[in-house]
């Protein structure tokens, strides 16, 4: 009984988009970009906050007028934060509804998932905040809207060389965890090379709770700062640990700070530490700004980074598309046209959309400037927040 | 030297925690024979039940030493009734089948509250609402030592005066001692086993329920996870010491903490979880029955 049951829902479901594929309109008057992401899960925040974020910037193209009359249909898909699920979201992304784009995902692991099947189909995807270089890798398909752990590294070495003058520095990093890793050995490299000296790293694993042996081992180095390149949970209870030890040099860190729970846990121990993010809610940028105020609007609680980097992704697509409309109106009108199977056709279409992603030139978006390398990593500013009084403040930004 | 010192400070406060979790261990095995692997996770219990009290209470909005008394007397009365519940439903029904039997069940039950944890708790760490204010106290020597750390030190200290007092100056102490001496003797002199397993298990709950509430204050987070890493290591403390002794827990703590905490400050965080169960091969090596544990000559 079960195993037929299994079988029947799917076919009686793929019969039935057949049967509304077959009968639809044969001109379309939108078209269709995919998001996909964690919309439930353990890391249900990031789907719903991609999501926000992408949804934003085409209902705004939308009630502009569209693109040549043509208004942009989101499709979204639930990879409930799992990799396979991720593959499968792309798969009926790209195969049933026929997008020509795709926006997503957040978790590296995730992307790398996805990326080859939208490079084999020929169908560009941007990531809007997947930070692991490999992701980019997988071919020329492949676009992300974030810097990535290399230049958050670099960044907070400059600014700790250049902008605050420390000399010595320490390292407390997360063994386990090549985010952390990475960022360390970044900044370390860079540190040094603009003539700072490290005076001492130490190591925990993600999960532990007490910190105080490798501040005491720290402490007797007497570092300036100690960069923390580790996530919020465990940030805030090193911050507390080492008041307590009696460490007053303040704290460094890069984006996995990011968090409402990050000073709920720190509290007044975060006081005077420096973190490296996407944006600063506090940023003195006109286009930003809006954004906020949009968004809140729209969705009631600020934007957190990967809501902003998402709507950069959408913009990116949008923006692309613009071009195209005005270079190239016979491609334009064939993308999505597999669905009334031309699927050569679509394919050209979609190749000349890559080709315009990926040339884009100084493309304002609201984290920074864009522009793509070689690998389609963009090349923008990164944005250093301190905390004051336990208060989030924009303190620098910090160019490639 | 003060770096030593300091470091010093912090193993003798994680030892202490330590201590108060191996006392469950050691007891339960004492009397029945039986590794309560659940024990861990009535720690996490215990300050889960802490956190929520601390908010009842609103403690956590002013805090008091009054109130913060009152959310660990909570999370120790709560503890004890699940330490109750656990064994009169779990254990005592398998209590006349093979020691494996018994085993298994304390694994099934630990695995029970760690993802009934998850579910009712959530996967989130919370912060652990800090009841106390956190001063630091410099000991001269540039050694600094929190209220909180003295507090761990205090608390710790008395619960495992009160344990002492009560396994040997108290009647019902005096039943555990028997029980854990010859359980079939013990009944036959008219004492009510059942009542007093009832009983270990309880007291192995409430101080399990303190080092909760302790250590939410000393690393304000919290997870239903939390209790598998510090259970284990209480675990490896109490059989270092010498199963079944209660000196033997507190001092295989206070080693387990130091030496923890050493290794972490002068060779590598890595081998933080490692050291333990080097130090329970080595000394098992040299003392099969632990430290301060009796050897018993096997009878043919």
């Amino acid at each position: 009984m079960r195993p037929t049951t299994r079988l029947a829902v799917p076919a009686a479901v793929l019969l039935a988009v057949l049967a509304v594929a077959g009968c639809g309109p044969k001109k379309e008057a939108s078209i269709k970009v995919g998001i996909y992401g964690s919309m439930t899960g353990t890391t249900a925040t990031f789907g719903k906050s991609t999501l926000n974020g992408a949804q934003l910037a085409f209902d705004e193209l939308n009630e502009a007028g569209g693109i040549g009359g043509k208004k942009i249909e989101y499709v979204s898909e639930d990879d409930q934060s799992k990799a396979e699920e991720a593959a499968t979201a792309v798969q009926k992304l790209i195969n049933q509804d026929h997008v020509i784009a795709l926006i997503g995902e957040v978790a590296s692991s995730r992307s790398l998932a996805a990326a080859p099947i939208a490079q084999s189909n020929g169908v560009p995807m941007i990531s809007p905040s997947s930070t692991n270089p490999e992701v980019t890798k997988k071919g020329d398909y492949i676009f992300r809207a974030c810097f990535l752990d290399e230049f958050q590294g670099r960044v907070m070495a400059r600014f700790a060389a250049d902008s605050l003058k420390y000399r010595r520095v320490a390292i407390l990093k997360d063994i386990k965890n090549d985010y952390s890793v990475g960022l360390a050995q970044f900044f370390s490299e860079e540190y040094k090379a603009r003539g700072g000296s490290i005076v001492g790293e130490q190591a925990y694993n993600e999960g532990d709770s007490d910190f105080r042996s490798q501040l005491t081992a720290l402490k007797a180095n007497n570092p300036e700062a100690i960069f923390v390149p580790g996530y919020y949970t465990e940030v805030g209870s090193i911050a507390r640990q080492a008041r307590e030890l009696g460490i007053t040099a303040p704290l460094l860190g890069g984006d996995g700070w990011v968090s409402d729970q990050l000073l709920k846990i720190g509290g007044e121990a975060l006081n005077g530490s420096y973190y490296s993010n996407h944006f600063a809610l506090d940023q003195p940028s006109a286009p930003l700004q809006k954004f906020f105020t949009d968004y809140k609007t729209k969705f009631g609680s600020n934007p957190d980074a990967i809501a902003g980097l998402a709507y950069d992704a959408a913009n990116l697509v949008v923006d692309a598309l613009k071009r195209m409309q005005a270079s190239d109106p016979a491609s334009f009108a064939a993308l999505g046209s597999d669905k009334e199977g031309d699927a050569a056709g679509a394919k050209a279409a979609r190749a000349k959309l890559r080709e315009l992603i990926n040339g884009v030139q100084a493309f304002p978006g609201i984290t920074g400037v864009i522009t793509f390398d070689e690998n389609r990593n963009p090349v923008k500013p990164a944005v250093v927040i301190k905390v004051e009084n336990g208060v989030e403040k924009f303190a620098a930004s910090i160019a490639p | 030297m003060q770096e030593f010192l300091q470091q010093l400070v912090n193993g003798i406060t994680w030892g202490s925690v330590y201590a108060l979790i191996a006392l469950g261990y050691t007891m339960v095995y004492g009397i029945l024979r039986l590794i309560n692997f659940a024990h861990g996770d009535v720690f996490m219990l215990g300050a889960f039940i802490a956190y929520y009290a601390a908010g009842w209470f609103g403690v956590q909005a002013h805090p008091s030493a009054w109130g913060a008394l009152l959310v660990l007397a909570t999370a120790m009365t709560g503890a004890g009734v699940a330490g109750f519940i656990i064994e009169r439903f779990a254990y005592r029904p398998v209590r006349k089948s093979s020691r494996l039997t018994a085993l298994i069940t304390a694994i099934g039950v630990s695995l029970l509250l760690e993802n009934g944890g998850l579910l009712v708790f959530g996967t989130d760490p919370r912060f652990f609402p800090q009841v106390a204010k956190v001063e630091k106290i410099h000991l001269g020597l540039g050694v600094t030592v929190t209220n909180i750390q003295l507090i761990i030190l205090a608390v710790s200290i008395l619960l495992m005066l009160a344990l002492r007092w009560i396994v040997m100056s108290t009647k019902v102490g005096k039943a555990m001692r028997a029980v854990s001496w010859n359980r079939d003797a013990a009944t036959l002199m008219g004492i009510d086993t059942d009542r007093i397993i009832s009983f270990t298990f309880v007291l192995g709950a409430v101080l399990a329920a303190a080092a909760g509430v302790l250590v939410g204050l000393m690393n304000p987070k919290i997870d239903p996870l939390m209790g598998i890493m510090p259970g284990l290591k209480a675990f490896v403390a109490a059989v270092v010491g010498g199963i079944g002794n209660i000196p033997g827990a507190v001092l295989g703590g206070l080693i387990m903490g130091v030496s923890e905490v050493l290794v972490v400050g002068y060779v590598s965080s890595t081998y933080r979880d490692a050291i333990a169960f080097v130090l329970l091969i080595v000394i098992l090596l040299f003392r099969p029955s632990g430290l301060l544990g009796k050897h018993q000559a096997e009878k043919v």
